[in-house]
């Protein structure tokens, strides 16, 4: 991270106060011991407290705080439940969070128009128990998705296992209200299917914090399916698995999940979580929905499709408790892997056909690295999770983790994909930006921000290489 | 995308690198450029300059059925890519109509332009829109740089999705060379449900009940007093769908209609072919669906024929209605077809977002050369 302004730093007391001046006393917090909660996210390896810390409870009191940071010339770090593995919301220690923990109001639900409006405090998964006695659920799941909030899944576009049928939270976002960087405030998009103009809700979903602070959302309301089952197929090896997930992508039956897990994820879930999986190089687990005949026909299209390629197992769920243990072990999974030691986990994407190669690239890249690596992942669509173990009390060992990792993403652009799927870029991935995109490409991207954010004190130093960025950072200054 | 204007110089770079020395060139000397794909989208009124096509930039990049992935350059026939998507079994599901019935062009339409215009049919209700499908793009921006923003890959969020400001920005952002597009399976079986002699106010009580169910009703549109369902499959989904929805909306009664005739039913409903052949103004109307049926009254209070579509998401209406009335009742229409009508397309947006949008415009093409005007409100 870029030095923290001590000029601005000096002046604490100051901006504190003038924060205080045009925000209730209980939503700025500035003693060090409460500030440190907001360190890090869930990125933990990177830490630095915030100078201050604000909570605000409606759109109006998030604008005033912007105005007072903008007018000061203080960056600002907008968070929503830090639960980013990206460093998404890592604070400088020259900066003010504004944090959207307690806008937490549901403003309308629609169901005659199918969406839901929320301010963007609001966990995930609370928005789908909001709808639950609706017969309505939202799509997105990110695996957080008990603790993060709407506000962050729109910074990041967070995908989630069953995006592959829902799309992600691009595809499910209908209207924001922004505030941008001078504290104004925008609505963008609403309950109508649009977008008209220029779309510019479209470039703000997934823009980790660097346009404005989303502070409500209409979301958009799907009826719930009548029912669900998951099966299991275990295979092998890593590639006919693979051709599995293509075979059944083009059958013409388009599965809610396809989720993969390897051998070495596969004995630490068995360890951990007993779920009796097969002792074998790979297994998926494959959902659908419908009525019960619909899922059946389902079903039996897949094991139709899976049998000519010799599975060592096809298990089916009859009831809700067989469907719930097929489940059980790739929920657990990243528990398991926690008990196996430290890990990083990472979020490329490969093409769908590249699968098989890419695996036995990252099992080379293991080897060389000498750290163990387990992969559990949306396969449906590409989005790899490989988790890199390692040890966090050994001297060295992060920072080969992290080399390994930045190996591992590499691979997954010269085979056709990106850097990350649903995580975001963050700190983490912003110094391989240049490996996806030209100059040109992140020039353009960085002229978008400075007409959002033309003192960049949104978000510092997240997204953009920071070579890239120097120049406009520097010219942002003489604003 | 523009069909009117007479043709003046025709100019039709055959790569990207020489379209980006073209463009280079126009910016360096201030000379505006209309841009079109294959001329079958939206009326532009009067633009100025010479007009440029893409058309030489075409062809299939890569086609993956078994990634749901379709990569082609911008010039690339729509048509030719719809035949070799239903060759597997799949398709653009967002379904983009053939204007050419209802704009009178003749021009061939390019999968550049369905997504320079967002251009999204009656599947959109369900799916989601062009934009929503588009994984990434190659563009020539205003200065003559060759860009790239997104990628192939079904999720991916690695920098600002520029994609989406382009895709419905119709050339004035920068002039699309390829796309890289989502493709779906197409659903084998189909029937529409034909509620015959309702008004709006029950074809909307209709689509409300429907739509709110898990059946995936993939079409719901009103016209001529009929209110109609289309419902899809694979295996036994069609019939079971169809059964519980028949029961559910009882005791109306259905006409229901075979696969064929499904099919040529909502090609008809998706091309506007009952607003086809007329030169009366024609406008596009996007109303939160409940507000439909007050809309479509006011509308059809200054004179002519109005239908539906997203079950109440989206509103046609051709009649001669002055512009300033159309959008006093509408806050949300773009006039598709001008009719004679003069002044702008598209409708006005709030003072900060088209303070932001101009600030964009300023960044992708800051000489002002592409397509100037065409947005304007």
């Amino acid at each position: 991270m870029p030095q923290p302004d001590a000029g601005i730093i000096e002046r604490a007391p100051q901006i504190v106060a003038a924060l205080r001046e045009v925000l209730p006393d209980d939503a700025v917090i500035w003693d060090p011991e409460e500030t440190r909660a907001y360190e890090c996210d869930a990125l933990t390896a990177y830490r630095c407290p915030p100078l201050a810390v604000v909570l605000p409870r409606t759109t109006a009191e998030v604008a005033a705080a912007m105005r007072v940071c903008h007018r000061l010339r203080v960056p600002v770090v907008p968070r929503g439940a830090g639960t980013s593995l990206a460093g998404g919301a890592l604070p400088t220690a020259d900066c003010v969070i504004i944090a959207t923990l307690r806008l937490r109001d549901v403003l309308e639900i629609d169901t005659e128009n199918r969406f839901i409006r929320v301010q963007t405090g609001v966990t995930n998964l609370s928005v789908s128990g909001e709808l639950e006695p609706h017969g309505f659920f939202y799509a997105p799941d990110p695996s957080s998705q008990l603790a993060c909030t709407i506000a962050g899944n729109i910074a990041m576009n967070s995908g989630g296992a069953h995006c592959l049928k829902y799309g992600v939270t691009t595809n499910n976002l209908m209207g924001a209200t922004v505030v941008l960087t001078d504290g104004e405030v925008v609505e963008l998009g609403g309950p109508e299917m649009g977008p008209m103009g220029l779309d510019l809700m479209g470039l703000l979903c997934g823009s980790e914090g660097q346009l404005g602070i989303v502070t409500e959302a209409t979301l958009r309301i799907l009826p719930r399916p009548e029912g669900a089952r998951p099966v299991l197929i275990g295979f092998d090896g890593a590639e006919v698995a693979g051709e599995c997930v293509a075979r059944i992508i083009r059958s013409g039956v388009l599965p809610v999940a396809i989720e993969y897990m390897d051998d070495v994820c596969l004995r630490a879930v068995e360890a951990f979580a007993r779920a009796g999986y097969p002792d074998c190089a790979a297994v998926l687990i494959v959902e659908v929905e419908g009525s019960v005949p619909e899922i059946e026909d389902q079903i039996a299209r897949i094991r139709e499709i899976a049998s000519a390629l010799n599975p060592v197992e096809f298990r089916e769920s009859r009831n809700a408790d067989e469907a719930m243990a097929i489940w059980k072990g790739r929920k657990s999974a990243f528990g398991a892997m926690g008990r196996l030691g430290d890990y990083i986990c990472l979020d490329g994407t490969v093409p769908v056909s590249k699968l098989p190669y890419t695996l036995k690239m990252i099992g080379e890249l293991s080897r060389r690295h000498g750290l163990e690596v387990a992969n559990v992942f949306h396969a449906g669509d590409g989005n790899m999770h490989p988790l890199i173990l390692f040890n966090a009390n050994k001297p060295g060992d992060l920072a080969r983790a992290e080399a390994f990792g930045a190996d591992i993403l590499r691979l997954c652009v010269d085979v056709g994909g990106c850097l990350t799927g649903e995580h975001g870029v963050g700190v983490e991935k912003r110094d391989l930006m240049g490996k996806q995109y030209d100059p040109a490409d992140l020039d353009i991207q960085m002229a978008v921000k400075d007409v959002f954010d033309p003192c960049w004190l949104l978000n510092p130093a997240k997204v953009f290489p920071l070579d890239a960025s120097q120049s406009w950072r520097e010219e942002a200054a003489r604003r | 995308m523009t069909t009117d204007a007479p043709s003046r110089a025709g100019l039709s770079p055959a790569s990207e690198a020489e379209l980006g020395e073209l463009i280079a060139e126009r910016h360096a000397t201030r000379q505006p450029l209309r841009i079109t794909g294959g001329g079958s989208r939206v009326e532009t009124g009067a633009l100025s300059g010479d007009t440029l096509s893409t058309a030489a930039i075409s062809g299939v990049v890569t086609y993956e059925p078994g990634e749901m992935t379709l990569i082609a350059r911008a010039g690339t026939p729509l048509d030719e890519i719809q035949a070799m998507l239903a060759a597997e079994g799949q398709s653009l599901a967002f379904e983009p109509a053939d204007m050419r019935g209802v704009l009178g062009g003749n021009g061939t339409s390019t999968i550049g332009g369905v997504v320079a215009a967002n251009a999204s049919g009656p599947r959109r209700m369900l799916v989601g829109a062009c934009r929503d499908h588009l994984l990434g793009l190659r563009f020539v921006d205003g200065r003559g740089r060759v860009l790239k923003n997104g990628g192939r890959v079904m999720k991916n969020v690695t920098g600002l999705d520029l994609g989406k400001l382009l895709c419905g920005a119709h050339g004035t952002l920068g002039v699309l060379t390829e796309v890289a597009l989502k493709t779906l399976p197409i659903l084998p079986d189909r029937c529409a449900l034909g509620f015959h002699g309702v008004t709006v106010d029950e074809a909307a009580q209709i689509f409300a009940r429907a739509l709110a169910t898990p059946y995936e009703v993939s079409g719901a549109a009103f016209r001529d007093g009929t209110a109609w369902l289309r419902v899809e499959g694979l295996g036994p989904q069609m019939g079971y769908r169809r059964d519980r929805l028949l029961a559910l909306l009882q005791p109306r009664e259905a006409e229901v209609l075979d696969a064929e005739a499904t099919l040529s039913l909502w090609r008809g409903l998706r091309d506007l072919d009952h607003f086809a052949g007329t030169a009366t103004p024609l406008w596009r109307v996007l109303v939160k669906p409940s507000l439909a049926p007050s809309t479509v009254r006011a509308l059809q209070a200054l004179g002519g024929a109005v239908s539906v579509d997203w079950g109440g998401g989206l509103v046609w209406y051709c009649g001669p209605g002055p512009a300033q009335e159309v959008r006093q009742i509408a806050r949300h229409a773009t006039l598709v077809r001008r009719g004679g009508l003069a002044g702008p397309a598209f409708a006005p947006e709030a003072p900060a977002v088209t303070r932001l949008s101009l600030g964009l415009r300023g960044v992708f093409d800051p000489a002002g050369i592409l397509n100037p005007g065409l947005m304007d409100q």
